[in-house]
């Protein structure tokens, strides 16, 4: 299978590690991997701060670009979101709309691609630690993942998996972050509070922004937990 | 900017300081997920029941003039006399007119977010009637002279302690600080006055259609003592609150409860279908209902958002919400706080007011999952965005992502950029969290990532 | 124009604009609702046992979560020896009550000055009472509660004020669920309703303090169900 490999613009510039192991871990699947150059961003951004006109400027090309592709994987729940839930909406009644809709049906998150698409869970991936695993709400709960990151991380050679009592969010949001900082730390306070109780020594994720969130206010506490994404974790020997 | 948002902002950046109060509320909503997660279990299916009610609601709500009338026409058949106010000040204007002309002095409530939503406690004492809010959370904040902390918890903010001293210095004679012997401190002021009360005053939770009944759900027992003993009894509420039929309650009681306080049915769930009847024993002479619109309309005649307008108030979507756990119900200075707040507010009170409520989320998506009645509350978030950006963008915002909109759509552009916040890195930590730092919202309180000198885009370039 | 004639015309302006349909933006497919979505609550609320035997059960297990004392008792003389123990306990010294047969049989046997509300009383002394004894128009397994009107429990203050309500019912008035209990109610009565039915599920109570439960906030403090 031919996979376009879809690089959110954080992972790219800030998280280059969990591209690099989605690659390398659908090629050792025996899998063509490509990656488009010229695609940096989903549109999130301007599309949940309400610009939808210039969200679409984003993500028209996009839909131009891979509208044909055999599957699209996107290590994040939540630009996986945008293109396959928001996508639709945002184009609805434009020229774009049945292929919006084509690439929504096409689009996969990475561990969901892993779990449901190719049906593989054990990766021969060896991490002997404790780790908390964080559901970045986008996909939890507009693409109800739960149970694939889960499957993954149970074939994970040495890892102990302890969830977190609470699910809840960890407050990071995109442009609320920067918007309501006062309310998105002290949302990620709690989670932290949260992973704290686990005893874990990282915070697994599918999502990079989730983990940029959580993992800024670790260091400038001086928390000794760590964050991981969940690639980076399948891809250790 | 606004006074709301700079209000808004000023007390979340309070509350979300007092970790006392943060972790006060977080154990109190742990206990009421524990058991709202008990009762759910043992529906055979919430998720059918859910649905259901969710397509009951969508029928009243999209026939409600149908619904209304018939509503009407049984109350009034029954010797109810139904007031419609198409806003506040006629609503105030309506009750005004009834007390006054009772020539009453006192009035007993029970428990209305309605009469929260038109100040109507405000407009009659400034007219000498004395009110008194019988329901124990809501007196408790009346003595302290504020607003509901949360619809379904009025004082879920305040410790024993914090109660008790204010029953010290209001009402006296508080032996302890313990629950039980606070509520019946409240019980005895209470008892008296429910006798001597003119008039008796409720809010309802759900109107039927078919038969003509307005259903009141409460656990105290305040609402049945205020429609039972005074003479004279008014209820205020929104038009939207009707259902199509008398057995929908049998599925929508125990939704409520279960949604809004881990209750398997609230202790009293009573339907009132007039005035007393020939025949019976007591009961209100007369009972008035004033139908409020107050821009309920306007919610109605945005179709997308349409279904806003099937809530039932039971308060599930503040429980779940993170905004609302952090910040508290004051910090929004609405009568309706957390999601459903802040998407209806909006519409009932004007959006470039009140558009700061539905950015300040994280769209996290809980509320929505938690709504009884499927209410689709983070998207209507995202759609008072949009509403609120294309009637009246904010220039620099829209002029940003006009920039981040060329710059993503040009590869050049992008390495560009990315080689410029590698090159900046070492300059903006000299600044980091200072007023001089372009990040200072974010790095404040966080570290930022750093950008790699390898991006993942060089990184394929150079494989290959 | 009346305001009236004003709302309802911005009602149906509003609903010119067709709203999404059901489901239009969740994990089910959109759709027409379906033909009174709510009646077949039955097979989505808790589940309730098939026999009379597993319903008195559930609704034993469910009243004692609700603190409310529920007994199930053999014969009259049992129901009158056991309101006999409850008055003796509380030292009631009045109570009040409403005119029906089974109603008359229980108050009766306390020898003691019943208030009978039916047709009017004075409210001062309806609060002087120390319990009401009312019957009822169903118990309910699911809920653990009892279902009374303003028509055929005294009115509606009778149920509320006295800080002990006693309900004496036949044990034929158990019903299952809150279903059978609005198709009972609308049986017996439309369309010309009690102005007041009440859903009783255990005595008063209150959280609104720390979120604690105390029972007895504004209504009965206990609520005793005897059940012949």
């Amino acid at each position: 299978m031919t996979i376009t490999l879809f690089i959110p613009c954080f992972v790219d510039a800030l998280f280059p590690r969990a591209g690099i192991s989605m690659a390398e871990i659908l090629e050792q699947l025996g899998h063509r991997v490509v990656c488009p150059e010229d695609i940096a961003c989903c549109g999130q951004p301007p599309f949940n701060s309400g610009y939808w006109d210039e969200a679409r400027t984003i993500a028209a090309p996009i839909v131009e670009k891979l509208k044909n592709a055999e599957a699209v994987v996107i290590g994040s729940g939540s630009c996986g979101a945008m293109i396959k839930k928001f996508y639709p909406e945002l184009f609805a009644g434009t020229r774009h709309e049945a292929d919006a809709k084509k690439l929504s049906a096409n689009t996969w998150e990475f561990s969901e691609f892993l779990v449901r698409k190719l049906g593989v869970t054990d990766l021969g991936a060896k991490f002997p630690h404790k780790v908390t695993y964080h559901d970045g709400c986008h996909g939890l709960r507009e693409l109800n993942i739960k149970l694939s990151p889960r499957a993954l991380l149970g074939k994970v050679g040495g890892l102990e998996l302890v969830e977190m009592k609470e699910d809840v969010c960890c407050g990071f949001g995109g442009t609320f972050a920067a918007k309501f900082p006062m309310i998105s730390t002290a949302m990620g306070e709690v989670k932290i509070a949260n992973a704290a109780e686990t005893n874990a020594e990282y915070i697994v994720s599918g999502d990079s922004s989730c983990l940029m969130h959580i993992q800024g206010l670790l260091s400038r506490q001086g928390k000794p937990m760590k964050t991981i994404h969940l690639a980076e974790v399948l891809n250790q020997r | 900017m606004s006074t709301f948002v700079s209000e808004f902002k000023t007390r979340a950046t309070e509350k979300t300081g007092d970790v006392r109060l943060r972790q006060f509320i977080r154990t109190a909503l742990r206990g009421y997920e524990v058991n709202r997660d008990n009762r759910k279990g043992a529906f055979q299916s919430w998720e059918s029941a859910r649905q259901a009610a969710a397509e009951t609601k969508w029928e009243a709500i999209n026939h409600l003039d149908t619904h209304l009338e018939s509503l009407v026409a049984k109350l009034e058949a029954r010797g109810t006399k139904v007031h419609w106010a198409s806003n506040a000040a006629q609503a105030r204007e309506i009750i005004l007119k009834i007390v006054t002309d009772k020539k009453a002095r006192s009035i007993i409530k029970s428990k209305a977010m309605t009469s929260e939503e038109i100040h109507l406690n405000h407009a009659l004492e400034e007219k000498g009637f004395t009110v008194i809010e019988s329901d124990l959370g809501e007196f408790i904040v009346q003595l302290r002279h504020e607003a509901p902390y949360h619809i379904v918890f009025p004082s879920m903010h305040l410790t024993r302690d914090e109660i008790r001293d204010l029953f010290q210095k209001e009402i006296g004679d508080v032996p302890s600080n313990s629950p039980e012997d606070l509520t019946m401190v409240a019980r005895r002021v209470m008892r008296q006055k429910y006798i001597q009360a003119d008039i008796g005053f409720t809010g309802g939770n759900f109107a039927i259609a078919e038969t003509g009944m307005i259903s009141i759900t409460e656990n105290e027992g305040n609402a049945r003592l205020t429609a039972a003993l005074p003479k004279t009894m008014i209820t205020l509420m929104g038009i939207e609150k009707v259902l199509p039929r008398f057995s929908d309650l049998a599925l929508f009681l125990p939704m409520l409860a279960t949604a809004g306080a881990g209750q398997p049915m609230t202790c009293y769930n009573t339907m009132y279908s007039g005035p007393r009847q020939p025949g019976e024993a007591d009961g209100p002479e007369e009972w008035h209902v004033v139908l409020l619109d107050n821009r309920r309309t306007e919610l109605l005649a945005d179709a997308e958002q349409r279904d806003s307008l099937s809530c039932i108030r039971c308060g599930a979507c503040l429980n779940v919400c993170p905004i609302f756990r952090n910040v508290g119900g004051h910090t929004y200075g609405t009568t309706y706080s957390g999601p459903v707040g802040a998407v209806i507010t909006p519409h009932l009170s004007g959006l470039q007011d009140w558009k700061h409520l539905s950015n300040a989320s994280s769209l996290c998506g809980a509320c929505t999952e938690a709504c009884p009645v499927k209410i689709d509350l983070h998207h209507h978030l995202l759609q008072n965005r949009r509403n609120a950006s294309a009637s009246e963008p904010a220039f620099f915002e829209k002029l940003a992502y006009k920039i981040f909109g060329i710059v993503a759509n040009e590869p050049a552009f992008w390495s560009l950029a990315k080689k410029i916040g590698w090159l900046t890195q070492p300059l903006q930590s000299l600044v980091k969290g200072t007023a001089l730092d372009p990040a200072k919202a974010w790095t404040k309180t966080r570290d930022l990532a750093p950008v790699q000198k390898e991006t993942f885009k060089d990184w394929w370039r150079n494989r290959k | 124009m009346s305001e009236r004639e004003n709302i309802l015309g911005r009602i149906r302006e509003a609903l010119q604009t067709k709203a999404p349909l059901p489901g239009a933006h969740g994990e089910v497919a959109a759709h027409a609702p379906a033909e009174a979505p709510a009646s077949h609550a039955s097979e989505w609320l808790p589940s309730v046992g098939k026999t009379p035997e597993e319903q008195f059960e559930l609704f034993a297990k469910n009243a004692a979560d609700l603190k409310a004392d529920f007994q199930l008792l053999a014969s009259r003389e049992e129901l009158k020896a056991a309101l006999v123990k409850i008055s003796a306990a509380e030292k009631w010294s009045r109570i009040a009550s409403h005119d029906g047969e089974l109603s008359n049989c229980a108050s009766k046997s306390l020898g003691l000055p019943v208030l009978l509300t039916d047709k009017g009383y004075d409210v001062n002394e309806l609060e002087k009472c120390d319990a009401s004894v009312t019957e009822c128009d169903a118990l309910v397994a699911q809920t653990g509660g009892v279902v009374v009107t303003s028509r055929s429990t005294g009115g509606r203050a009778l149920t509320i004020l006295p800080p002990h309500h006693v309900v004496v019912a036949r044990r034929e008035q158990l019903i299952a669920d809150l279903p059978a209990a609005f198709a009972l109610l609308q049986k017996k009565y439309a369309p010309d309703f009690p102005s007041m039915i009440s859903f009783i599920t255990g005595p008063s109570r209150t959280g609104d303090i720390e979120r604690i439960l105390v029972l007895g906030a504004h209504g009965p403090k206990k609520l005793t169900i005897l059940v012949v």
